[in-house]
């Protein structure tokens, strides 16, 4: 295959990765990473590499045309940001001391269980307590919903903190899968609304990428040739899911991140048995 | 300085940072294309050469050109952190300041210590 046929399709995957991770917040690497490694014979590293750079991508394009629109929550993502950031440095140093393939199968596991809650709306009693943290930290906010703006209070705000850690360890030591973490920690735990809680993610990945960023790029896992294609790709798919998302039913866009996920939990599973994940 | 005057300067930053970081990718797509669009694809051999910023003189050209718009590209969530921290001290926002200065440590220490 030359390089021209290769840049090609490696662009067509890419919009499709691209349009799925801003529309589930999860970043394209779900759907990079396998179609270069299995189909197309890409060495791991460099699909890890162009993985990171779907993801920042991914964020960076859609999270614009959020925070416009006032989806995103800058103050839940910025508090999170925390620590998802100390997380997935903390993850980097426990690389050589875990075994990695053994934390995947078992992270696959729980995504799997995951998709099959995120399916459904998270039981929200009409007299829950708010946290008063989240008035505290002002992480209480409102969204355009079909008939103008939508309040909502947040709940359990330490426990997602706690669970953010967590998702940013795992993203360091396993390359992927934080997007889908904090988007559960979000929607099922602080009880987040879904559309709230799938772009507050899609603006968080990319810092949590950028953090590992100087690591792929010391280490060589990003090659310009191959990254290219990726990052135009992506970016287009990217803007397109960004315009879907408004009008998408959330009934609709649950399913699709359900199945997104159920397929990377198979991803995790597969790699850690397999042993790709070094 | 609102919230909502703050998300909107943001996400005008991250359409600028992504905007740039496109061009400049598909300028040195277009050209890596061009040059070498013929000869065979081979990524089945990871060769691990440390590549940092230095490392932008060792490449082809084209490649040299997308690896500078992937650059911008890395750099613009960091930015965007940056712009944070300017934003929220326009809002007197101590709490807020201290949460994006950690986040930008960790940042800069995560980035940083690998060309270290």
């Amino acid at each position: 295959m030359n390089v021209l046929v290769f840049s090609g399709i490696v662009f067509v995957v890419s919009a499709l990765a691209g349009f799925l991770g801003s529309l589930t917040g999860l970043g394209g690497g779900v759907v990079v990473t396998p179609v270069l490694t299995l189909a197309l014979g890409v060495d791991m590293h460099y699909a890890m590499g162009a993985s990171l750079v779907s993801v920042i991508a991914t964020s960076s394009g859609a999270a614009a045309a959020y925070l416009r629109e006032g989806y995103s929550n800058i103050r839940v993502g910025m508090f999170l940001e925390v620590a998802t950031t100390i997380g997935a440095v903390a993850g980097a140093f426990l690389m050589a001391k875990v075994p990695v393939g053994a934390l995947a199968v078992t992270f696959g596991a729980v995504l799997l269980y995951s998709a099959w809650l995120a399916l459904n709306e998270p039981k929200r009693s009409e007299a829950r307590e708010a946290d008063p943290l989240a008035a505290r930290l002002k992480l209480n906010s409102s969204y355009p919903g079909p008939d103008g703006a939508v309040t909502y209070p947040v709940a359990r705000v330490k426990t997602g903190f706690g669970l953010m850690f967590g998702a940013g360890m795992l993203s360091g030591l396993l390359g992927i899968g934080s997007g889908a973490m904090k988007v559960i920690a979000m929607d099922q735990v602080m009880l987040i609304p879904f559309k709230v809680s799938t772009t507050t993610s899609n603006f968080m990945i990319g810092v949590t990428a950028a953090a590992s960023a100087g690591i792929y790029l010391g280490k060589g896992y990003i090659t310009p040739g191959l990254a290219m294609p990726v990052m135009l790709g992506v970016l287009a798919g990217s803007l397109a899911g960004a315009r879907h998302l408004m009008g998408a039913k959330t009934r609709a866009l649950r399913r699709i991140f359900a199945a997104v996920i159920a397929v990377l939990a198979m991803e995790m599973i597969y790699n850690g048995v397999s042993g790709g994940l070094k | 300085m609102t919230d909502r005057r703050l998300e909107l300067i943001m996400g005008t930053l991250l359409r600028v940072g992504v905007a740039l970081a496109a061009s400049v990718v598909l300028g040195g797509g277009i050209w890596y294309l061009a040059t070498s669009g013929m000869t065979p694809v081979d990524y089945r051999h990871f060769h691990a050469t440390p590549r940092g910023f230095g490392s932008l003189g060792s490449l082809s050209g084209p490649e040299a050109v997308i690896q500078l718009g992937l650059l911008i590209l890395i750099a613009t969530p960091v930015a965007r952190v940056i712009f944070s921290l300017v934003g929220f001290a326009l809002e007197r926002d101590r709490v807020y300041m201290a949460i994006t200065l950690v986040v930008l440590a960790v940042l800069v220490y995560s980035i940083g210590s690998a060309w270290w």
